[in-house]
């Protein structure tokens, strides 16, 4: 079995309202040396799969095909065996 | 007699049956509710995709949807140049599926917006807009809190240039920070339409607004043309 992790942030160019709410908060709460956030999201996914390869593969293929929307958002994937 | 109009339903879609009701003010439009597990669209003339929620928004809002057998035929009614119009959350569904360039974004404000702002017509060369006159500014309301429009800057310079843009926000009553004020988009061939207002809610003066009249009637000229 392997563990798949997605890692989902918004591209640079997007701008992250959730990071700027975030970041006030922060700052409000006495971390003045916050200079920036932005929040994005993992995916956990479990996979029958022993190959680290060809699961690498299947999981890019499930980015491009739902997980990510690639006009706003870029993606990590990180693979471990469970 | 037979329907012409497909308005597709999701699971967690709630702005089906107003628009159901929207299509069924204009007897010609004869409506059928068509559940998103069907498979083919054939013989329907105008297919409208509701707001609401599909799949509880999960994962992005309209990405699940978007992936569902009646968007599998969505694409083929598109691509035959068959009129379609997705309003709200049904916008969400046309940029997932990528039948729209772009994506919709949580709102600038963060804050989910409920509203009447005037609405400009940017081009009446469409299906839904081809009743109104250039700049005409419709009152629509607006129900949404991911309805912030984005896309990248040569994607903006396209549809400039082509005349893609049908909906703007008028100035200073934009709601959700949407890029270049845009509240609705074409396809280049102009037979797609989202945008985030809704006008099935502006059909009667005692709902605040009856502009959203004008898109129907719009439809049905389109079609008996």
């Amino acid at each position: 079995m392997m563990q798949g992790t997605i890692t989902i942030s918004l591209k640079a160019e997007v701008l992250d309202p959730q990071g700027k709410a975030v970041q006030t908060t922060l700052q409000a709460l006495g971390f003045p040396s916050v200079q920036g956030v932005r929040v994005g999201k993992s995916i956990v996914v479990e996979l029958d799969c022993n190959d680290q390869v060809q699961a690498k593969e299947q999981l890019r293929s499930m980015c491009d095909q739902l997980l990510v929307n690639s006009v706003i958002e870029d993606y990590r994937i990180e693979v471990s065996l469970t | 007699m037979s329907h012409r109009t497909a308005v597709l339903v999701f699971p967690g879609s709630n702005c089906d049956s107003d628009l159901f009701k929207a299509a069924q003010q204009t007897p010609e439009l004869a409506p059928a509710y068509v559940w998103y597990t069907t498979a083919s669209l054939a013989g329907f003339e105008l297919i409208l995709v509701p707001g609401g929620f599909s799949h509880g928004d999960y994962l992005r809002a309209g990405a699940l949807a978007a992936r569902s057998p009646v968007v599998q035929a969505l694409r083929q009614a598109a691509a035959q140049g068959v009129p379609i119009l997705g309003i709200c959350n049904g916008f969400q569904v046309l940029t997932e599926s990528g039948l729209l360039p772009g994506a919709l974004q949580r709102n600038a404000s963060l804050q989910f917006v409920c509203e009447i702002p005037a609405v400009e017509v940017a081009t009446s060369n469409t299906p839904f807009t081809q009743a109104c006159a250039m700049g005409e500014q419709l009152r629509l309301p607006v129900a949404h809190g991911e309805g912030n429009y984005f896309c990248d800057t040569t994607t903006l310079a396209e549809l400039e240039r082509n005349g893609q843009i049908a909906f703007r926000y008028a100035e200073g009553q934009n709601p959700n920070g949407s890029l270049a004020n845009i509240a609705g988009i074409t396809n280049a061939e102009r037979n797609v339409l989202g945008l985030m207002p809704h006008p099935e809610r502006a059909m009667a003066e005692w709902m605040g607004s009856a502009d959203g009249q004008k898109l129907f009637t719009s439809a049905v000229s389109f079609l008996q043309s």
